[in-house]
């Protein structure tokens, strides 16, 4: 279980995140919802061990990640898909694909992964020699998601998958989303598609300015008139790239 | 010797100095593509290997020992260099990382002088690295030839590296996106530390057939050699691998190309000649030959 407890961060003197608890049951699908700034990809970067709160703890399965570095954190299993995709474009798809199992040492099974990521998006299979840099938006989403599966995530956290995206892709991104879900894998979201994050999440928590404004199950979110007003009654999918 | 002969023994002797540029060039690409950082004191491995073999084969040890272990004493003294003044400021700003470097230079070279007097000393190659091959009408350097081949090997072995093995692909990652390589768990330290062994070898190989070309070495005979890596870097696209071994070639070429053409009054100022040739290029291709034409990344 992931559990972030009164989290603090702040870069010079931007105050990122103030006083941030949320937690990630095993077997769970979390949506973190909010606007441009609000934090949410903060509190991925913060649980990967990428940027280091001046406060409060971070948990998870009871490890310190506070005090973990980056790869002891991908070796828990937890695994950060970030923002704007960030494959390697001079690398193959393969190779690519290669890097997201490269803290593992069965290397045979990571090849039957492989396989099953093929079988996910056969299009990477097609593609698999081509440099990364080649593929389309939606590929390198897929491919940026594959490359992360590779890891095998016991925690995968998914920042923005649908961002930039033609709908159809969108549409795809989070069949797949939800497959994995039903697969076991336990997920944090981040999204700004709020209609489509809570259509799949179990639970969710709506930041603002780095704080939590609430949290609740998806149902709860969508009932609630704030959250209406404030997000599901305008067009959700307006953030330019 | 005249017409094709001519061009062949020039064309030897320019891929000869070419090969070792590309040598070098490999070491500054590799630590530039990952970290930003143009390492300057790169050429001063050039010395510390060679003051190290010069001081075993005075101490009586047989050429080869003396070479290999100069060789080692350069690549330890890069995952030093690494290790001791640029781990501690990874991350900070491209200046800062380009004015360490510079320190490092001058703190090795000034070490160099204090243990070892300012003046050059004789390095004795041994016969077989100064014989000349007589082929037709061609007089082949026995040392030229050996640098070609030496650098030809270590670059296939070098693509085998970064294409075939885990580690060589994680630096191509890191060197594209290092958060994106973090986020996957590469241990970047380990890859930035393998960057730096393999270009300091590279560097510790040139030593050894720089010094023993030249004949002499001296504290200061680093320079030189960087120089032209960096020139050879810049030509090629900065932090490209291939272009860095493209440039290096280029410029041997352009070197011994000028070489010949240049009437005698002005074969001193060839480098001058050189580097107009280099900003020509520079200013149809700002990132090289093989640089990418986008802007600088954010």
């Amino acid at each position: 279980m992931l559990k972030l407890d009164k989290v603090d961060l702040s870069y010079g003197h931007v105050h990122a995140l103030k006083g941030i608890s949320i937690e990630v049951r095993d077997g769970e699908l979390v949506t973190l919802l909010g606007a441009n700034g609000a934090g949410k990809s903060s509190i991925l970067m913060a649980i990967s061990g990428i940027v280091r709160p001046q406060a409060g703890s971070l948990s998870y399965d009871g490890t310190d990640l506070a005090r973990a570095t980056s790869f002891d954190i991908v070796n828990l299993g937890v695994i950060h898909c970030p923002e704007g995709r960030r494959i390697f474009g001079a690398l193959s798809v393969q190779e690519n694909l290669r890097m997201g199992a490269v803290r593992r040492r069965d290397k045979r099974d990571a090849r039957v992964d492989m396989d099953f990521v093929f079988s996910l998006f056969p299009v990477l299979g097609q593609r698999r020699n081509q440099s990364g840099a080649t593929l389309s938006g939606g590929e390198q989403q897929m491919l940026a998601i594959g490359r992360a599966l590779m890891a095998q995530p016991r925690l995968l956290m998914l920042d923005e998958p649908s961002l930039g995206l033609a709908p159809i892709m969108v549409k795809a991104i989070f069949k797949v989303i939800r497959a994995l879900h039903q697969r076991g894998v336990t997920i944090l979201l981040v999204e700004q598609n709020v209609r489509q994050a809570l259509a799949v999440a179990d639970r969710g928590y709506v930041l603002t300015s780095g704080s939590v404004m609430f949290g609740g199950t998806g149902e709860e979110l969508r009932a609630n008139p704030e959250i209406e007003k404030a997000y599901l009654s305008t067009a959700p999918e307006t953030k330019s790239q | 010797m005249t017409g094709p002969e001519l061009i062949l023994q020039q064309l030897i002797n320019a891929v000869s100095i070419g090969s070792l540029y590309a040598l070098m060039a490999i070491g500054l690409a590799m630590v530039f593509g990952i970290l930003r950082l143009i390492n300057f004191a790169h050429g001063d491995l050039i010395m510390v290997g060679s003051y190290v073999a010069l001081l075993l084969i005075v101490l009586g040890l047989p050429f080869v020992i003396a070479a290999a272990a100069g060789i080692l004493a350069s690549t330890l003294a890069g995952l030093l260099m690494e290790r001791l003044a640029y781990r501690p400021i990874r991350g900070a700003h491209e200046i800062a990382m380009l004015l360490t470097s510079f320190s490092v230079t001058i703190l090795l070279e000034n070490l160099a002088i204090i243990l070892f007097r300012p003046t050059s000393r004789p390095f004795p190659a041994p016969a077989v690295l100064h014989a000349v091959i007589e082929a037709g009408k061609l007089r082949l350097a026995s040392l030229d030839l050996i640098a070609i081949a030496v650098a030809a090997i270590l670059l296939l072995a070098l693509t085998l590296f970064v294409t075939r093995t885990e580690v060589g692909i994680s630096m191509r990652a890191a060197a594209q996106d290092l958060l994106a390589a973090r986020l996957m768990g590469i241990n970047v330290n380990k890859v930035i530390a393998a960057a730096f062994a393999i270009g300091s070898f590279m560097a510790g190989v040139v030593g050894i057939l720089w010094s023993a070309r030249v004949g002499k070495i001296d504290p200061l005979m680093g320079f030189n050699p960087v120089l032209k890596a960096f020139v050879a870097s810049v030509i090629g696209g900065l932090g490209s691998l291939p272009g860095a071994v493209i440039g290096a070639y280029v410029l041997g070429g352009l070197e011994i190309l000028l070489q010949g053409l240049l009437p005698s009054a002005l074969t001193p100022y060839r480098d001058a000649f050189v580097f107009v040739i280099l900003i020509a290029l520079l200013l149809f291709r700002p990132n090289g030959i093989l640089g990418s034409t986008e802007k600088e990344k954010i």
